[in-house]
């Protein structure tokens, strides 16, 4: 992956609106964080292959960067995203890392379903 | 440590293997002791990627899956299993279908030694959904015929609820292996490794203390 650079980020977004995708979200502060920290509440999201079609993509903000897909009922929002890239069978993968390379929100969109 | 007829080892994520429990793995097959290693995901979620990062969550366990077979390989089993399953979803699989999958295994291998995660003393949701599906399992069976139940336990009251572990063993003399399984984990372990030398792990007597002492809490049922 590579630091996200928001205007290729934004081209991909737009080239995949009004279109059957897969949407892999995840958020995550590790299953050890509690354990790590008794004092840190942890909590995370995940869904894997929700079939989305979005009408409007947007990534904004100066870095972390956050991204909103509005779907025809609702939305689909990921925050934190720093990295991207467009993989081998053309997945516009967005994820964020800590300052320590792990992944804490992952966003990635798809036009065929993820293993 | 006991001479065994067959060890099947338990575990969800690759790598869970790695620090607690090589070393006895690599010492049952030096026994000669056949060894089966059950492990039930791919580690698919695992979060270290890197700075920068050097892979992606889809290419992930692609990456595990390799480490996971060099790592077999290194411990010398022959029967690795890949049993399917998606890392931090185990907890929410069918309990019986569960229950099965391990019932199956032991009905095949017939083992005198089964080594998993202690339910409820294993930190991770996958460790203990592991551990209460092997016990379940072994439940079922007549008191009688029941393999020894061996738990890696380390949530942080695990030692004031269940005692000092029972069973402690002394695998320095694998120490080497364990330690390239760690290695051979590497994109779960590397970051660890980059503060300890080669050096520390044959000096140091806290990081010795931590490599050469596996230990494990014999099941007790209720």
């Amino acid at each position: 992956m590579e630091p996200v650079v928001v205007q290729k980020v934004q081209e991909a977004i737009n080239q995949r609106a009004n279109q059957d995708v897969y949407i892999h979200l995840e958020t995550t502060n590790g299953a050890y964080a509690s354990h790590n920290d008794e004092t840190f509440f942890s909590s995370g999201a995940y869904i894997r292959n929700a079939l989305v079609r979005y009408e409007l993509g947007k990534i904004t903000g100066d870095g972390p960067y956050r991204v909103g897909l509005k779907i025809e009922l609702g939305w689909v929002y990921a925050e934190g995203i720093t990295h991207f890239e467009i993989d081998e069978q053309n997945r516009l993968l967005m994820a964020g890392h800590d300052f320590k390379g792990k992944l804490a929100v992952a966003l990635e969109i798809s036009n065929t379903p993820f293993e | 440590m006991e001479k065994e007829r067959h060890v099947l080892v338990v575990f969800p994520h690759p790598d869970d293997e790695a620090f607690g429990v090589s070393g006895t793995i690599a010492t049952h097959i030096k026994n000669g002791t056949p060894v089966t290693y059950a492990c039930l995901t791919l580690g698919e979620m695992g979060r270290n990627m890197g700075n920068p990062p050097f892979t992606n969550r889809e290419n992930l366990p692609k990456i595990r899956k390799k480490e996971l077979q060099a790592a077999a390989d290194l411990l010398g089993i022959q029967d690795l299993r890949m049993m399917g399953l998606r890392d931090k979803t185990v907890e929410f699989e069918d309990d019986d279908k569960m229950t099965d999958m391990i019932s199956f295994m032991i009905q095949e291998l017939n083992p005198s030694l089964i080594i998993t995660f202690y339910p409820g003393y294993s930190v991770h949701p996958d460790h203990e959904a592991t551990g209460a599906a092997v016990i379940r399992a072994v439940e079922k069976m007549p008191a009688e015929s029941r393999p020894k139940l061996h738990c890696v336990a380390f949530s942080n009251n695990c030692v004031e609820e269940l005692g000092e572990a029972d069973i402690i063993n002394n695998i320095a003399p694998v120490a080497d292996i364990k330690i390239s399984v760690i290695k051979a984990h590497r994109s779960q372990t590397e970051q660890m490794f980059a503060d300890i030398t080669e050096e520390d792990t044959k000096t140091n007597p806290r990081i010795m203390a931590w490599i050469n002492n596996e230990r494990f809490w014999t099941y007790k049922f209720k």
